[in-house]
């Protein structure tokens, strides 16, 4: 083994988890790809391995299947110095208001997956006194809106949890980030009516989580317009809010 | 449906663009209709990268597979882009054998047009250095084509324009460099003939070609600066610097259409005297610069295809073969001239022979000129045309968006050959571009 920084990125076969390899890859630090597919992670551990010459090892990670993870987190041969959650599902909302089981996968996709692992992982680090935790959450969290509020309340729920978390790691010198990246045009938006202004690549997202991780931020909203369109979003009374087509 | 155009913005079509994400989902995607074409980064100026009705993004596919730093194979998806080759191998000393005057082209889209470099003259095309490709036909069989395997496929893919079926993998040879920097001697030649006996005299340099001022008339008609080039050794660098230059993204865009005007005679005659004046006065000695201005001097103003403005610009590109080439060569820039309106993007160079059935490559030399799509340009291209044809010249297809098909079967007799061989991949015609409609295709 080498003596480089390691990241573990969970979703790792996502635009955005894939983008999040290379930047850090880039930047030097070894990498660990983990998602259900195995089989499809292989490749992007390759195209790395071949890129930018870091060690780079495939794990199965199954975000619903909560009941691995204190298994999947014993089995990793270190503890990483940064873990990033990317794992999250869209769903369809309008199918998520009538199917319970849609919407309790979308819920358990986005937060309760998502906040087990990484509350996981803050203690061993806690117990080592460092690394840095983050997690992708969304701008959907900021406020339910009528068109995805099954989507958007789990992301909620999910960046209170961060926000909880990083209160409590900091003290003992761990640090948690939280991404909110807007618009992003992946697989998981594919077919979704994006406004161009507001979307960014892949790629963009990934540069933002290293510099984020490096500058120590604490929640980034990845193009700096969502923050304004979220804040006008936050600060609209419900009496307006609820009449409005969003 | 998505609106798509080329880099020149010239036609805008509306495609149904697909992004796939698996090599199954590729084959669904041209299985599903015929009218299918592959595109990669959409750098071919015209339609040659949008499909006749469904257009199939390969960015997406931009994983390395493999690199042996032994012989200098690597093995990559078709979707990996030049830039990103000199990124990850340079530094380690090896740099692709050909370069096209912009890095941001993909690897498919490269082995598909036959991209040439300032290298051509002595070295060949982009697909010399292909070992083989991995390619979905239209009738939906994966098959790997190379020199030794299905060489038929092989020939007719490199330069094909994408017609032979979807490029999917593709394994090239990179060349050893001991530095990413090249030693460069300018020579300003005041006149056509002297830019050719330039250009001619550069026949031993490994990297030539000329800068020519289009708008220069009378005796300065064809004044050029040639810009001759070699791979700059270690010892040859100044103290200090690094073996292998940055190569920064842009860092200025050109971030509107500029109204169509903003290129007129007044502002490029002007731009072309002082262009002209500065080279001539670096001319004569040699000196090392980085390899980033030296092959994409355009690659540093991101999005400079909107100097043009809202309605694009074409860029006519011919090769004269070499006997009776002055005198074409001198019509041409003479009638240009007379107009006025050509941009500052004018280059003369010498090519060797094409690999590929329908490479655009041969023996001689080729003009490349942009025009702002307005006026009678079209009209005033097909006359440019009938020169080149009497010559025995012939036009690129990745620059091309409005040659007539007698243009074009005039200047490339193989062209039967090749569709026979399409045929045989592709008997349903899936496969088939905007380009194709327009030039290839039975109709």
């Amino acid at each position: 083994m080498t003596s480089r920084k390691t990241v573990l990125v969970l979703g790792g076969s996502s635009d955005i988890g894939r983008a999040a390899a290379r930047a850090f890859a880039k930047c030097g630090y070894d990498v660990g790809l983990a998602g259900r597919d195995v089989a499809a992670l292989e490749p992007d551990a390759a195209d790395l391995r071949v890129r930018y010459s870091v060690d780079v090892d495939v794990y199965r990670f199954d975000v619903l299947d909560t009941a691995s993870f204190e298994g999947f987190v014993g089995s990793l041969p270190a503890l990483p110095d940064v873990v990033i959650s990317i794992v999250g599902l869209l769903g369809t909302q309008e199918s998520a208001q009538s199917d319970l089981a849609h919407a309790t996968t979308i819920m358990r996709s986005n937060y309760e997956g998502p906040s087990l692992i990484l509350g996981l992982f803050v203690e061993k680090f806690l117990a080592r006194g460092s690394g840095t935790l983050v997690g992708v959450s969304s701008v959907a969290g900021d406020r339910g809106r009528a068109s995805n509020y099954v989507y958007g309340s789990a992301k909620a729920g999910f960046s209170a949890f961060l926000s909880g978390l990083r209160a409590r790691a900091g003290r003992g010198g761990v640090h948690v980030v939280t991404v909110k990246p807007g618009f992003v045009r992946t697989k998981m938006t594919e077919g979704m009516k994006l406004i161009g202004p507001l979307t960014v690549e892949a790629p963009v997202v990934g540069d933002a989580i290293l510099r984020a991780v490096e500058n120590k931020t604490d929640v980034v909203y990845v193009s700096g317009k969502w923050r304004l369109v979220m804040l006008i979003i936050k600060t609209l009374p419900e009496a307006v809010f609820k009449k409005l087509k969003l | 449906m998505t609106l798509v155009s080329g880099w020149g913005r010239f036609p805008v079509v509306d495609t149904d663009l697909q992004r796939p994400r698996s090599f199954e989902a590729v084959g669904d995607a041209v299985a599903a209709l015929t009218g299918s074409v592959a595109r990669g980064n959409g750098r071919a100026y015209g339609d040659a990268a949008i499909g006749a009705a469904r257009t199939v993004a390969m960015t997406g596919f931009d994983r390395v597979r493999s690199f042996d730093p032994a012989t200098g194979r690597v093995r990559l998806e078709a979707g990996v882009l030049l830039s990103d080759l000199i990124d990850i191998f340079g530094p380690r000393g090896f740099l692709p054998f050909v370069v096209p005057g912009t890095r941001f082209v993909s690897v498919g889209g490269a082995i598909a047009a036959d991209v040439h470099g300032k290298n051509h003259h002595c070295e060949g095309g982009f697909g010399r250095y292909v070992e083989s490709i991995l390619l979905r036909t239209g009738q939906g069989e994966t098959i790997e084509v190379s020199r030794e395997q299905n060489s038929d496929a092989f020939f007719a893919t490199v330069g094909g324009m994408g017609l032979t079926g979807v490029i999917l993998e593709a394994t090239i040879r990179l060349r050893r460099v001991e530095t990413g920097w090249i030693r460069e001697r300018v020579i300003a030649a005041s006149d056509l003939d002297a830019a050719m006996r330039a250009l001619d005299a550069g026949d031993t340099a490994t990297y030539s070609v000329a800068w020519i001022d289009c708008v220069a008339r009378g005796r300065d008609l064809g004044r050029s600066l040639i810009y001759l080039g070699e791979h700059a050794g270690k010892d040859e660098l100044a103290d200090g610097a690094d073996a292998f230059p940055v190569g920064k993204n842009p860092g200025l865009s050109v971030p509107i259409d500029l109204p169509s005007m903003t290129l007129n005679r007044y502002s490029i005659r002007a731009f072309n005297e002082l262009y002209y004046r500065m080279g001539a006065r670096r001319a004569g000695g040699s000196h090392v610069v980085s390899l980033y201005p030296y092959f994409f001097p355009l690659d540093s103003l991101g999005d400079w295809n909107r100097i043009y403005g809202k309605r694009g610009f074409l860029q006519h590109q011919c090769v004269i073969p070499e006997t009776g080439a002055r005198a074409v060569l001198g019509g041409i820039l003479d009638r240009v001239a007379r107009r006025g309106d050509a941009s500052f993007l004018a280059v003369l160079k010498k090519l060797g022979q094409g690999d590929g059935i329908l490479s655009f490559p041969l023996p001689g030399y080729t003009l490349a000129l942009d025009f702002p799509v307005k006026g009678d340009i079209l009209s005033f291209l097909d006359e440019i045309d009938r020169l080149v044809v009497a010559a025995g010249g012939r036009l690129y297809l990745a620059k091309d968006a409005r040659q007539s098909r007698t243009t074009f079967e005039a200047g490339y007799p193989a062209l039967r050959r090749f569709n026979a061989i399409r045929k045989s991949l592709d008997p349903k015609g899936n496969i088939r571009s905007k380009l194709s409609q327009r030039l290839f295709d039975e109709v």
